[in-house]
């Protein structure tokens, strides 16, 4: 993670946060409300109903060139996804890799649903805290075919829930018009957006981006829908975890390689035996060879949680493996974690033991996503 | 007659003579937010001031709990094994962690009562 030593940058949504009741706290170089009414409540309310989240920490970057096809061969040459089939309006979740397959950063890349105007033929969300860092990357790595911006003028609200399809749906014919992975231009009430039929939650909703000027009048007109109630990044991350979607810095980063990651979708077909992206070799090397450790999700047994960082050992106390995102989940009412072991060991129910303040917590590998995901795979409410 | 003590990592000590129960404050329990394992030691066992001798975990983070005094444990509430949540809604009450002696009760005179804890967390 990246450290400012400047005090965190307020979003365009800080003081209805505060009114509302949030904690809020420095994430990533943003103050951003950890929770409003308790962690536990707005976790069930997103799997229920639908939530709020104030996302405007990710990165917002606009890719510039002489049309799609060309920015799409372009990037495909720094990144390993499938980009110059995507269809207008599709969107699809990449990694960006560095020479020995390290991931520097995980990403979505979208094809706008029509010509945005300036030459923008390609949008990109990163990682907060590797906004800059991606920005380096892309700059070096493209810069003299194409024009990347980062737009920290535009907040990201993200309305997550098994309901977020019918609230937005009384405000915009979104919800009729795109499936999972999905984007298009529409107007929310008066307000020009940018709406994504996507998340990080495991449930149906939406990513909205909004220019930072009308971001507090959109809140305000998704939260005069009482079903809708506002979330924090606590109970982001425990439906994120239950979801088995991974996060940088965490279950990743850029001493981790993407097939042991277990993240080989984000790496295009053709591609994983043409490779032709940065860290090619090292990536197809280990697809062919086989990476000795795996990213799994673990069940255990009892209440206590096995947080990041708790050791994973042998039956003689010998380290194997470890922890790297832990909680205890509240639809299953157990703790869970994702972790790397031995990729002799990955099988489903295999037996887990990982260490806690000296103790032996027992578990066993379990399928992930740990609760089902619940995307929209047809356009509808 | 039970007096009620506030240490400054906001463990409470509810007196009463040389024995006592231990927990962690509303506020403790506010900022921990839903408490969903409590790791609790064994009867019998002493602390001194300062030591660790609770874990609680919330969705978010493990938390340890020290020592406010010296002591030596004659019960854990064993309902939070099942309901840990009880830190949340009856911290003071239900919530508490655990029965003690105390080995000294002078060293309660170092600890804040309910005025000036209520001033120290404002």
């Amino acid at each position: 993670m990246s450290h400012t030593t400047s005090s965190p940058k307020p979003t365009a949504l800080f003081d209805l946060h505060r009114a509302q009741g949030g904690r809020m706290v420095d994430f990533a170089g943003y103050s951003l409300p950890v929770q409003f009414s308790g962690l536990l409540d707005e976790h069930n309310h997103t799997r229920n109903f639908a939530s709020l989240f104030d996302v405007s920490h990710m990165g917002q970057v606009s890719v510039s060139g002489a049309s799609f096809e060309e920015a799409s061969a372009a990037l495909e040459t720094l990144l390993p996804g499938n980009l110059q089939n995507l269809k207008p309006g599709g969107m699809r979740y990449t990694v960006l890799l560095n020479s020995a397959g390290g991931i520097e950063d995980d990403l979505i890349v979208t094809r706008p649903a029509v010509e945005q105007g300036e030459d923008v033929c390609i949008s990109i969300v990163v990682n907060a805290a590797r906004k800059a860092h991606d920005m380096q990357l892309f700059e070096t790595a493209l810069g003299d075919r194409l024009n990347f911006e980062l737009h920290e003028d535009r907040a990201l609200l993200a309305l997550q829930g098994p309901l977020a399809s019918k609230v937005l749906a009384t405000l915009s014919d979104a919800p009729n018009r795109l499936s999972f992975m999905h984007t298009t231009p529409s107007k929310i009430g008066r307000i020009d957006c940018q709406i994504s039929r996507c998340g990080y939650t495991g449930e149906d909703g939406f990513e909205i981006s909004v220019a930072n000027s009308r971001a507090l009048e959109l809140a305000e007109l998704l939260y005069a829908d009482e079903r809708v109630l506002p979330a924090g990044l606590g109970a982001r991350d425990s439906l994120r975890l239950e979801s088995g979607l991974c996060l940088y810095g965490h279950d990743m980063d850029d001493k981790i390689d993407p097939v042991s990651a277990n993240l080989v979708f984000a790496i295009g077909k053709k591609r994983r035996e043409a490779g032709g992206f940065v860290g090619d070799k090292a990536v197809l090397s280990i697809l062919e060879k086989g990476p000795e450790m795996l990213r799994v999700g673990i069940v255990f047994d009892g209440r206590m949680p096995v947080r990041e960082g708790a050791d994973i050992v042998d039956d003689s106390g010998q380290k194997i493996g470890n922890i790297t995102s832990g909680t205890f989940a509240p639809n299953l009412g157990r703790p869970i974690a994702m972790g790397y072991v031995p990729s002799t060991m990955v099988a489903i129910d295999t037996p887990i033991i990982a260490m806690v303040r000296g103790r032996q917590i027992i578990g066993k590998i379990a399928k992930m996503p740990f609760v089902p995901q619940n995307y929209a795979r047809q356009p509808g409410i | 007659m039970t007096k009620k003590f506030f240490s400054s990592d906001h463990e409470y000590v509810i007196a009463d003579g040389g024995s006592a129960a231990i927990g962690i404050s509303d506020y403790a329990q506010d900022q921990l937010g839903d408490i969903v394992f409590v790791e609790l030691p064994e009867v019998g066992a002493s602390f001194k001031k300062g030591d660790e001798f609770a874990v609680v975990e919330s969705v978010k983070a493990a938390s340890e709990i020290y020592a406010p005094v010296d002591f030596t444990i004659t019960a854990v509430n064993e309902a939070l094994s099942e309901s840990p949540d009880q830190v949340n809604s009856d911290a003071m009450g239900k919530g508490w962690l655990i029965k003690v002696t105390l080995d000294n009760t002078e060293q309660l005179n170092d600890l804040m009562d309910e005025s000036a804890y209520a001033t120290h967390i404002a």
